[in-house]
């Protein structure tokens, strides 16, 4: 048996450094985070001034651009979940049959996913403003001679094409483990006894993968939310502001306008959202563990 | 059912169909690679056709303007580093709190479980302030002590789902046989706990060696730069020298995709298994 004295040292020893850095890097700035929201500091001076809920108040009456900036979040992250997720699924569906090719496949699927998003974003920025001419030139289809990141749409679907082609291929592996744990007698059961391929999909397949489906959506959903790699380096939020993501207001108001205050409150803001999604995800998951 | 096994017509179809959706997710690929062999004006001209000629001279130049080894090495330590220090403390850490499962430890575990709710956007404002005050700022292992802070939660709740399927029966006849707590862990339980340990290297190392904002923010000079922060700033300098610009992004690119083709294997099963836990 441990002593006393020496299950203290242990805790120490190995639980310790986690302690530290966990309390040192995340949960001291976390509460210097709230801190800072109610305060007004620019980041270089050694005052910082107390002022309530101003930043609070400001945020929510009188910037529109953070406001924007939700709502084109919200907006990029439910397109981009759903597509990414319907790519993923099909590409999924083909890949559990049995092609000769599979393996080769799912390898190049997966690979635009170990790119990072930055990097990621100036390839693409090249196909859209340069090879997309390039192929406008050579087939004369009018999808690749619009002014691809010039105006709000097409940055808008620009970022959202180069985010499903990203994360297609990373929900795709989840969805096949789902789909090969699907018993293969139960959709030869429901093939002899006359099911259309459509039903198979709707009343077998769907319902026994619905725990991929959850991880899948929320995760997608978490990366839509955070996303800042991407639009740095594909439309820096432009034109105009209208493909400024929450994450990269946030970083301007504090990095490039000084406000370190209103940005901390702008963080806080964004925290609570983001806490909100996950506890939804995790109840929602919970549930259904009880059911099956 | 062996006459569903036949390679009918209907999976050659199907066959075909992935091998176009195949060439439509490298395509952008093959345009990055060939334009970067092009000079500037040949790749003005046309950007769909092969090089003419495949000449080496964008990567000489950017090798040169990016200090490529330089950055290279900065990547990989600030990547190896983090994952030494992550998998040693949270190891260390989950197995003792399974094995010692005291009400601070079941405390201290949902603290780190919750805390990876946490975006990193939300707490980056003070978290810079804070490592300018205690020396953090443009140091290579001031990034790494981020990483360990960022990355503790997620690796030791990973690790403490492994240890509990660990029998501890093995360790107590260790210990009746003189062994030490520390030797029981080194040379008993950590071996064991291998296949989660390469998940944990694998997708940590894809995080940390991808990130671009923590470094952004901790790192200025360019002595400390990595590869994405390089690539950024070189974007700011030579934004519409696409030939310099492919060709840093093709050795930006490269290896980690050589690393992933390397390791597809164990990637692709460390998503799977970490999925399935939720």
């Amino acid at each position: 048996m441990e002593s006393a004295g020496k299950k203290r040292i242990y805790q120490f020893i190995f639980v310790g450094p986690a302690v530290l850095f966990f309390t040192l890097i995340l949960v001291i700035p976390f509460f210097m985070s709230i801190y800072y929201s109610f305060t007004e500091w620019n980041g270089v001076s050694t005052t910082v001034t107390w002022i309530g809920t101003d930043n609070y108040k400001k945020i929510f009456f009188h910037d529109p651009d953070y406001y924007k900036a939700f709502v084109f979040t919200f907006r990029y992250a439910i397109v981009g979940v759903l597509l990414t997720n319907l790519v993923g699924f099909l590409l999924a569906l083909l890949l559990t049959q049995a092609l000769k090719l599979k393996n080769l496949l799912r390898t190049i699927f997966f690979m635009p996913n170990v790119i990072g998003g930055l990097l990621l974003g100036f390839i693409w920025s090249f196909i859209f403003v340069k090879g997309f001419a390039s192929v406008g030139e050579l087939t004369g289809l009018a999808f690749f001679n619009l002014p691809w990141l010039g105006d709000a749409p097409t940055a808008f679907w620009g970022i959202v094409i180069v985010t499903v082609w990203k994360g297609a291929g990373y929900v795709m592996v989840i969805y096949i483990a789902g789909l090969s744990n699907v018993p293969k007698d139960m959709i030869e059961a429901a093939r002899i006894d006359g099911a259309t391929k459509l039903q198979m999909l709707y009343k077998i397949t769907i319902p026994l993968i619905m725990p991929s489906i959850t991880v899948c959506l929320f995760l997608t959903l978490s990366w839509g939310f955070k996303v800042f790699d991407l639009i740095v380096s594909l439309t820096k939020g432009g034109p105009f502001n209208s493909t400024e993501s929450v994450s990269l207001n946030i970083y301007q108001e504090a990095f490039r306008n000084n406000a370190l205050g209103l940005g901390s409150a702008k963080a806080v803001i964004f925290f609570l959202i983001v806490a909100l999604i996950t506890v939804i995800q995790v109840t929602i998951t919970k549930k259904r563990e009880v059911e099956s | 059912m062996e006459t569903s096994k036949r390679y009918t017509a209907r999976l050659f179809s199907l066959e075909i169909l992935g091998i176009l959706l195949a060439i439509i997710f490298l395509v952008p690929f093959y345009f990055v690679l060939t334009n970067s062999f092009k000079p500037f004006a040949e790749l003005l001209a046309n950007t769909t056709s092969l090089p003419k000629a495949f000449s080496f001279h964008n990567y000489t130049e950017v090798w040169k303007i990016m200090n490529f080894p330089k950055v290279f090495l900065n990547s990989l330590i600030i990547t190896v580093a983090s994952n030494a220090g992550l998998v040693i403390i949270s190891s260390m850490a989950a197995y003792r709190m399974v094995r010692n499962n005291t009400r601070l430890n079941q405390i201290l575990f949902l603290l780190f479980v919750s805390a990876m709710i946490i975006p990193f956007e939300s707490i980056m404002i003070p978290l810079v302030k804070l490592a300018g005050n205690i020396g953090f700022l443009n140091h290579i292992w001031g990034v790494v002590i981020c990483y360990f802070g960022f990355g503790v939660s997620l690796n030791l709740f990973l690790y403490h789902g492994f240890v509990k399927s660990i029998p501890v029966e093995v360790e107590e006849a260790a210990i009746v046989d003189g062994c030490s707590i520390f030797g029981v862990f080194w040379r008993i339980v950590f071996p064991l706990l291998k296949p989660v340990t390469v998940t944990i290297i694998l997708l940590n190392s894809l995080w940390i060696w991808n990130d671009f904002l923590l470094p952004l923010l901790i790192i200025s000079g360019p002595e400390t730069r990595t590869i994405p922060l390089a690539t950024y700033s070189f974007f700011g300098q030579y934004m519409k020298q696409w030939d310099l610009a492919l060709a840093a992004l093709t050795l930006g690119v490269l290896p980690i995709i050589l690393f992933f083709l390397g390791m597809q294997k164990h990637i692709i099963e460390g998503i799977t298994a970490g999925s399935v836990k939720g």
